[in-house]
């Protein structure tokens, strides 16, 4: 007796597991790992997952993607890398071997997607990263064919923001002096690289340099030398809990300048709602173009799904990397990884930030530089697109 | 130069709030607490949440947040850490076990907090204003905190000097064993220490919450501050602490303002390890037997 009902048990238990597997080809298995807890926690909840959740939602709405003559829903299997390279790498294995997932979606930030992608290339999954701004894209790109580069570079943003202030400052709105702060790591490392020579080609004239640690929030001493320095202009290449001290600092000391730019954080609407008014003018990395219907209708399709309002610099093009790998599968027809990349690589995709093109893998086509003006981060400087408008000059505090 | 000195003293203030409740957790309770970053967390996003959504002003909220934190703490050390002091041979292993446990706490607080608030960064508004000592603008958040930071230190230091029951925390911290010969009750006041030293931590946090930019994750940062405060001043002494505490704060913002803001790091670790090889009891601290 006893013999016959484990011998039951074992037929159930077997049916279980199999029952799943006849019905797997209608659903897309789809990894993500990115950080939930560490440092840059943060960033992930703001800018990565809820897009995510929404691209997720809102193609199981439709009922799935067309893939040839089957219709496929989206299984969604996510993990925490906790902001540590060993274990996005570690996840990315395991999305590959253990669970056998069909595609893999970008992991968060510049390190990180640099970490992961020799393990993403081996196992021959599309990279389409959306969160890593960084001068080495082309050669990336090369090195890994599988990987595809959205949001631009270093170069890029640095120039945007070079542009920015030129424009004010050939316009008789602001002086020639500079103060130009960077957060001591790869990021304000690379930026600042980038900045400086152009600052200094464009006849600027640097008066306050400095860098400071990571994680930097006591920053009185910092914006008090650089006020000392009296400058006409200010940029720091900052991260999100920096930014806000920085701004807050400049606020209380006093630091009257036509153009205020700071990094990473800028863009988020929690910058706004902190700083309120005073938030008026201040530029920083990043910027959406909002007289874009489609830009307008994202952010409305997000608010309204993940309750938050996205940020305005790398959300967009994180939803915009899904809806490429998306288009892309429906294109080619199949699951099989190899057409699909290649189908990325020559194909040309209607996202909310326009129309993807890639050139030799990366995206060349980005907002570099927000302003906030009447609570929107609107885009004023941009490379191979429309700007949302003009920088102007930034009021007193 | 007066401006170095005030912010660094400023600087100092906020220290002082993050390490002083770790200092009664260590020094007496002996519990090397790693989940002391993340109770500090948690009274960020509490004062936070009176704030925001009930706008609880963040220095009345204290009145809530430290006897809710005490009565947490007290019943973490109840159930999570008595069992390890009692099984304990001696002060090295519970010190190997209470970091082990914490370590797992550090996770469990940090989990609970994702969960609640999700992992973004936050901040509000609070006191966010200019206020001019000797001609120079500071934040006004910061020197309340600081203002705070004076009163908690100054209350903790008659409690443990001048009161009954503060002589009888310090008899405890120096020799357990002895105090309980004397007829103090060394569970219990070990439990308080415990206890008081997580509300002292959630309402630095609190103070800390009106000018940093947090999120559930960043507990570790302020752990690694609180440590090397804590050992710099010499375990379980308030005025070590409190000393360490200005050290620090007036060097890094001295090193940020005459040398480079990039070696404000580099001139916290080099303190540390003088004070190490000069007195690694600490600069308060009794040597160990």
């Amino acid at each position: 007796m006893k013999r016959r009902t484990l011998f039951a048990a074992a037929i159930c238990a077997a049916g279980l597991t199999l029952a799943p597997a006849a019905f797997a080809q209608d659903v897309i298995k789809i990894g993500a790992s990115a950080p939930k807890t560490g440092p840059l926690g943060g960033g992930g909840a703001m800018t990565h997952w809820p897009n995510i959740e929404l691209w997720v939602h809102e193609i199981n709405e439709a009922g799935g993607l067309q893939v040839g003559d089957r219709q496929m829903t989206i299984e969604l299997i996510e993990y925490d890398d906790q902001t540590n390279p060993e274990i996005a790498i570690q996840n990315i294995q395991r999305l590959a071997t253990i669970d056998n997932v069909d595609f893999i979606v970008t992991p968060y930030s510049t390190g990180i997607n640099i970490a992961t992608a020799p393990m993403i290339a081996q196992h021959g999954y599309p990279h389409i990263t959306t969160s890593a701004a960084t001068d080495g894209v082309a050669e990336f790109a090369q090195r890994w064919p599988n990987s595809f580069w959205m949001l631009g570079t270093a170069t890029q943003l640095a120039v945007g923001a070079v542009e920015a202030f030129s424009k004010l400052r050939d316009a008789g709105e602001i002086g020639d002096t500079v103060a130009l702060l960077y957060v001591g790591d790869a990021f304000g490392q690379e930026h600042i690289n980038a900045a400086k020579p152009l600052l200094l080609e464009a006849g600027f004239d640097i008066v306050y340099e400095a860098s400071y640690p990571f994680g930097t929030q006591d920053v009185a001493p910092i914006i008090a030398a650089a006020k000392a320095a009296e400058p006409d202009s200010f940029m720091a290449f900052s991260y999100p809990g920096d930014t806000f001290a920085l701004t807050e600092q400049a606020q209380i000391q006093g630091l009257e300048v036509g153009a205020f730019y700071t990094g990473v954080g800028t863009a988020f609407p929690s910058f706004r709602d902190r700083f309120g008014d005073a938030a008026e003018g201040i530029m920083g990395i990043g910027g959406v173009n909002l007289d874009d219907p489609k830009v307008a209708d994202y952010f409305d399709r997000h608010e309204e799904l993940t309750g938050s309002e996205p940020d305005y610099w790398a959300s967009a093009t994180t939803y915009a990397g899904l809806q490429v790998l998306a288009q892309a599968i429906e294109e080619t027809g199949s699951l099989d990884r190899a057409a699909v990349i290649e189908t990325i690589q020559n194909g040309t995709f209607d996202t909310v930030i326009g129309t993807i093109d890639f050139v030799d893998n990366v995206n060349p086509n980005v907002w570099t530089v927000g302003q906030w003006r009447d609570g929107k981060f609107v885009a004023v400087a941009a490379d191979g697109i429309a700007v949302g408008a003009e920088p102007v000059v930034k009021p007193a505090w | 130069m007066t401006q170095i000195i005030v912010t660094g003293i400023l600087l100092s203030g906020t220290y002082a709030l993050i390490a002083l409740g770790l200092t009664l957790q260590y020094g007496v309770a002996r519990i090397m607490n790693l989940a002391n970053g993340e109770t500090l967390v948690a009274g960020c996003f509490i004062a936070m949440w009176l704030f925001t959504t009930l706008t609880i002003n963040p220095i009345v909220g204290l009145l809530l947040i430290a006897p809710a934190a005490f009565a947490a703490n007290w019943a973490v050390y109840r159930v999570a850490l008595e069992p390890l002091v009692k099984r304990a041979k001696n002060r090295g292993q519970l010190e190997v076990d209470s970091i082990l446990a914490t370590f797992g706490l550090l996770f469990l607080f940090q989990g609970m907090m994702l969960l609640t608030f999700g992992g973004e960064y936050f901040n509000y508004t609070f006191l966010a204003q200019r206020f001019d000592i000797f001609g120079s603008g500071f934040g006004l958040n910061r020197v309340v905190a600081f203002a705070a930071a004076v009163v908690i230190a100054v209350g903790l230091y008659i409690f443990l000097y001048h009161t009954r029951y503060g002589t009888a925390m310090r008899a405890v911290s120096a020799d357990p064993k002895s105090a309980n010969l004397v007829a103090i009750d060394v569970a219990r006041t070990a439990a308080i220490a415990f206890a008081l030293g997580g509300a002292l931590t959630a309402c630095g946090g609190a103070l800390l919450s009106t000018f940093y930019t947090f999120n559930a994750s960043m507990g570790v940062v302020f752990t690694m501050k609180a440590l090397i405060i804590v050992i710099m001043g010499g375990v379980g002494d308030v005025r070590g602490a409190v000393l360490a505490a200005i050290i620090l704060g007036v060097a890094e913002t001295a090193v940020a303002s005459l040398i480079d803001p990039s070696l404000t790091l580099a001139a916290t670790y080099t303190l540390f390890i003088v004070v190490l090889l000069f007195r690694p009891q600490g600069i308060f601290g009794r040597p160990t037997s």
